[in-house]
């Protein structure tokens, strides 16, 4: 028996990734990093700035992503986002960017504690990158 | 009559008028299909995030406490009305029928003495409406340097409604775009995003019952907002796409109308011509003649 899922990621201007046969994906999820095999029960989720770990028999892949929404049914995996990144693309630059603005939106003073909380996670998982 | 001359230079100005409307044409064209795919690259997106929420709302153990994006606020008084234009002309009557849409929405939600606030995307929009409707425009967001349609832009429309919303300025809103048909049809849309239109919920009944993490009404609220400003950046690509089909069908019949004007110029120029060849052959015969 086969124990491979299919997973979708798609952002707001395309179709960004389609994989049938994959093994395991852990995703940041709000309330912890979580992973996901197959036949998991059907959930909706929402994600926390962090990597998506991709396990798929045509190897392993790590996005790096901002925010999102994760549904599980029926053995497919959708995950809905507008900011991701193949980690494996990312050059230095850009992760200095994302940090910068990161880092300067944390300055602000009007924000509040659960944008805080976020920001806080992204500036934490764009340093583990570096 | 005008004279050789005149018509000689007229002839060349629709020549020239012709040049550039074809050139606009064949940019549209190309335009359009990158325009065409991303709309329909972006419809998965938005798509997904539809049923999410069906199957989210659906499951909302609580209806009372639903968030207000979902439900409304229970009034109807103040109506804001995001009416989604070109930064450019030249595109036949794309911006013509979505203002006129856009009136007559106008005009029965002020006959119904509710109060009206709008917000216009793009500059057409904003000059055409500015004359009847000026003090009713709160804001007006043109996205002149933005070469496609992208996420972000939607995402700065779509906060903006919801800060309006938060600060409780309106009850209901509606965007008011082309939706993309073919190239020739664009149907001009109203489409009401808050309190969000549950009409189409009723195919959707799914047993499906998932697990939620947090729960519901958490992920309800976050998701939500996000809802907006992905239906503004499906209205914003559907927008991009009907502009270059509505230019380019425009610009085919202008095309079309400058050759036609050409070849009756120059039926015009070469029969002026043969009556002044004619007049002088006469008066040399009849001067001979005379002799």
């Amino acid at each position: 028996m086969s124990e491979e899922f299919k997973i979708e990621i798609v952002n707001p201007e395309k179709s960004f990734l389609v994989k049938e046969d994959v093994l395991e994906v852990v995703v940041p999820a709000y309330e912890g990093e979580m992973g996901i095999l197959k036949d998991h029960i059907s959930i909706i989720s929402f994600l926390k700035p962090g990597i998506i770990k991709i396990l798929s028999k045509s190897g392993d892949e790590n996005y790096y992503v901002e925010d999102g929404i994760i549904e599980f049914k029926n053995n497919n995996l959708s995950i809905l986002t507008s900011s991701i990144f193949n980690t494996a693309d990312m050059d230095k630059s850009l992760q200095q960017d994302l940090l910068n603005q990161a880092e300067q939106e944390s300055t602000k003073e009007e924000i509040t504690d659960q944008s805080k909380y976020l920001i806080d996670q992204k500036i934490e998982v764009l340093k583990t990158l570096n | 009559m005008a004279s050789l001359d005149d018509l000689k230079k007229r002839i060349a100005s629709v020549k020239s008028t012709q040049k550039i409307t074809k050139a606009m044409k064949m940019v549209a064209a190309a335009k359009l299909r990158k325009a065409q795919e991303s709309a329909e690259k972006g419809r998965p997106y938005s798509e997904k995030m539809n049923n999410f929420i069906l199957n989210l709302s659906s499951g909302i153990s609580d209806k009372e406490n639903a968030p207000k994006l979902l439900s409304g606020t229970g009034n109807d008084k103040v109506h804001l009305c995001v009416v989604m234009t070109s930064d450019r002309g030249l595109c036949g009557g794309f911006n013509s029928n979505i203002i006129k849409k856009a009136k007559s929405y106008f005009s029965k939600i002020l006959s119904e003495g509710k109060e009206l606030k709008i917000i216009t995307v793009g500059s057409k929009g904003n000059d055409q409406l500015k004359r009847m409707y000026g003090d009713k425009i709160i804001e007006n967001i043109s996205f002149k340097e933005s070469k496609n349609a992208n996420y972000f832009d939607a995402d700065k429309v779509g906060k903006i409604v919801i800060d309006k919303f938060e600060s409780s300025e309106f009850d209901i809103c509606t965007i008011f775009y082309n939706q993309f048909k073919n190239v020739i049809t664009q149907i001009p849309q109203a489409q009401q995003i808050i309190p969000l239109n549950s009409e189409d919920s009723e195919d959707n009944t799914s047993e499906e019952s998932y697990e939620f993490e947090p729960d519901e009404d958490e992920i309800l609220s976050n998701l939500l907002p996000k809802n907006i400003s992905t239906q503004i950046f499906k209205a914003m690509l559907e927008n991009s796409a009907s502009e270059q089909g509505s230019r380019m069908s425009a610009m085919d019949n202008a095309t079309r109308n400058a050759g036609e004007m050409v070849d009756k110029l120059t039926i015009q120029y070469n029969r002026s011509r043969q009556a002044a060849i004619t007049k002088e052959l006469i008066e040399i015969i009849s001067g001979a003649e005379s002799l």
